[in-house]
């Protein structure tokens, strides 16, 4: 049986400290839905970018502004640049959203655990469940899950969900994976007349996918409070919670386990997470509450 | 009674676990009805005299704009049902529901019904039972959507 379990930070390899940004260079910019742009980054000497896994994150610079953690949205082994999906929702975000073609920002990382998508057995299901920005941690997982399911080793549901049809976000890279035969559902909390797809929470879906329970391995990322729902839906399907595996958010500094700033319960998210079990971990943060 | 409906309505999740007796009186309730795209199964404000159990097909439940086109509050699909305000006073329906693809139900009607379960409040208590289990996860799913969990994340500024 596979175990999940909270791997230790892998060392950035960036040939710095890891409390030192790299320059790098944004090579492409685009325009996601609502207020979020996706930045594709390259470095901007001649070092390389280092390795990372589906799921860890960097921290990015704006110089002069701040730095804040983002999430990799790209593929590991991928070839082409480092890509990071942003929402503009403060001033180090809209500095980085604003962030031309050209433009040099600052990268640190890769920090953090990830979603341990080498280790799944062959022939178990995968269900990955998402709202809103959360698919981009997961989005390069996805990716090569397709790939996975492809090659015969096992099945891939995925069930986004957004806020309204106009913010779904990847919606071209759904389409692809559900060409790929992926099992892909995409609900949205309010529809529109033109919207004829599910509409309903991400839970909605759940108990009716077809997949097998019983050996199934599930991602989910989203706000803390969909996770638990989406957790407790799985764990009702009969998947096993510590096969259930989920991305913390908290308010990263250090990234290296040293300020405290994104300690929640006995975690420092940055470095034991983002990404936890459920089962036996983060089960128990979910309920925490404030002192 | 159709022996179809009888054996398709054993199988939908609704009645999972009824005993086979009194779901043959729930059929004796029971006909197919087919719906297509777009067409209306149910519209606000009529009596609510129909329990669909929906077997094939997606539905929408929803709310009409004057002059415009309804918004879309939940959708469901085989194995749910579509029609609970016959439940409760004013036994009008509440909202419309409208097929997004052809849809096949098989459809209780509930005068007919409430007949039997007046004579059988076992039945009565078993059937409640399950629409108050389908209240309670709309009402949770409603509560999940008030709250607008997307919003909680974009109110953290990074």
């Amino acid at each position: 049986m596979m175990t999940v379990r909270a791997e230790p930070t892998p060392e950035p390899r960036t040939g710095h400290s890891p409390l030192t940004p790299a320059p790098y260079r944004v090579v492409g910019r685009r325009a996601e839905v609502g207020d979020v742009v996706t930045l594709s980054l390259e470095p901007a000497g001649t070092s390389l970018a280092p390795d990372f896994v589906h799921g860890q994150f960097n921290m990015v610079t704006a110089f002069g502004v701040g730095e804040v953690a983002i999430s990799i949205s790209s593929a590991p082994g991928a070839a082409g640049p480092i890509e990071h999906s942003i929402r503009d929702v403060g001033a180090v975000t809209h500095a980085l959203c604003s962030a031309p073609i050209g433009a040099v920002l600052g990268v640190r990382g890769p920090f953090g655990t990830g979603w341990e998508v080498d280790h799944f057995e062959d022939g178990v299901d995968v269900v990955v469940v998402a709202g809103g920005i959360g698919l981009a941690p997961l989005r390069g997982a996805v990716r090569d899950l397709v790939d996975r399911q492809r090659g015969g080793r096992g099945r891939l549901f995925v069930v986004a969900g957004a806020r309204s049809p106009d913010q779904i976000l990847y919606a071209e890279d759904l389409e692809a994976w559900r060409d790929a035969g992926a099992h892909v559902v995409v609900t949205v909390d309010v529809g529109t007349p033109e919207w004829e797809g599910p509409v309903g929470v991400v839970t909605t879906p759940l108990p009716a996918l077809p997949f097998d329970p019983s050996r199934a391995v599930a991602l989910t990322c989203g706000p803390e409070v969909m996770m638990r729902f989406v957790a407790r839906s799985l764990v009702d399907r009969g998947v096993d919670p510590s096969r259930i595996r989920v991305s913390l958010e908290r308010n990263m500094q250090c990234a290296i386990g040293i300020c405290g700033h994104c300690q929640l319960g006995p975690l420092l998210v940055c470095r034991d997470g983002p990404v936890v079990p459920y089962g036996g971990t983060a089960d128990t943060l979910f309920m925490e509450r404030r002192r | 009674m159709s022996e179809s409906v009888a054996e398709d309505l054993r199988a939908h999740a609704f009645l999972a676990g009824l005993p086979e007796g009194t779901v043959d009186i729930i059929a004796g309730c029971a006909r197919w009805a087919t719906f297509d795209t777009g067409q209306l199964l149910l519209r606000e404000g009529e009596p609510a005299d129909t329990l669909h159990l929906v077997h094939r097909g997606r539905v929408v439940i929803e709310m009409h704009q004057p002059g415009d086109g309804g918004l879309s509050i939940e959708t469901v699909g085989a194995g749910h049902v579509v029609g609970i305000s016959w439940v409760s006073p004013p036994y009008r329906w509440q909202f419309d529901a409208r097929a997004l693809e052809p849809v096949t139900t098989m459809a209780v009607d509930v005068g007919q019904l409430r007949a039997e379960l007046g004579r059988r409040p076992a039945l009565g208590f078993a059937l409640l039972d399950r629409l108050a289990s389908v209240l309670a996860e709309r009402l949770q799913s409603t509560r999940i959507r008030v709250l607008d969990l997307h919003r909680l994340d974009d109110d953290r500024p990074r």
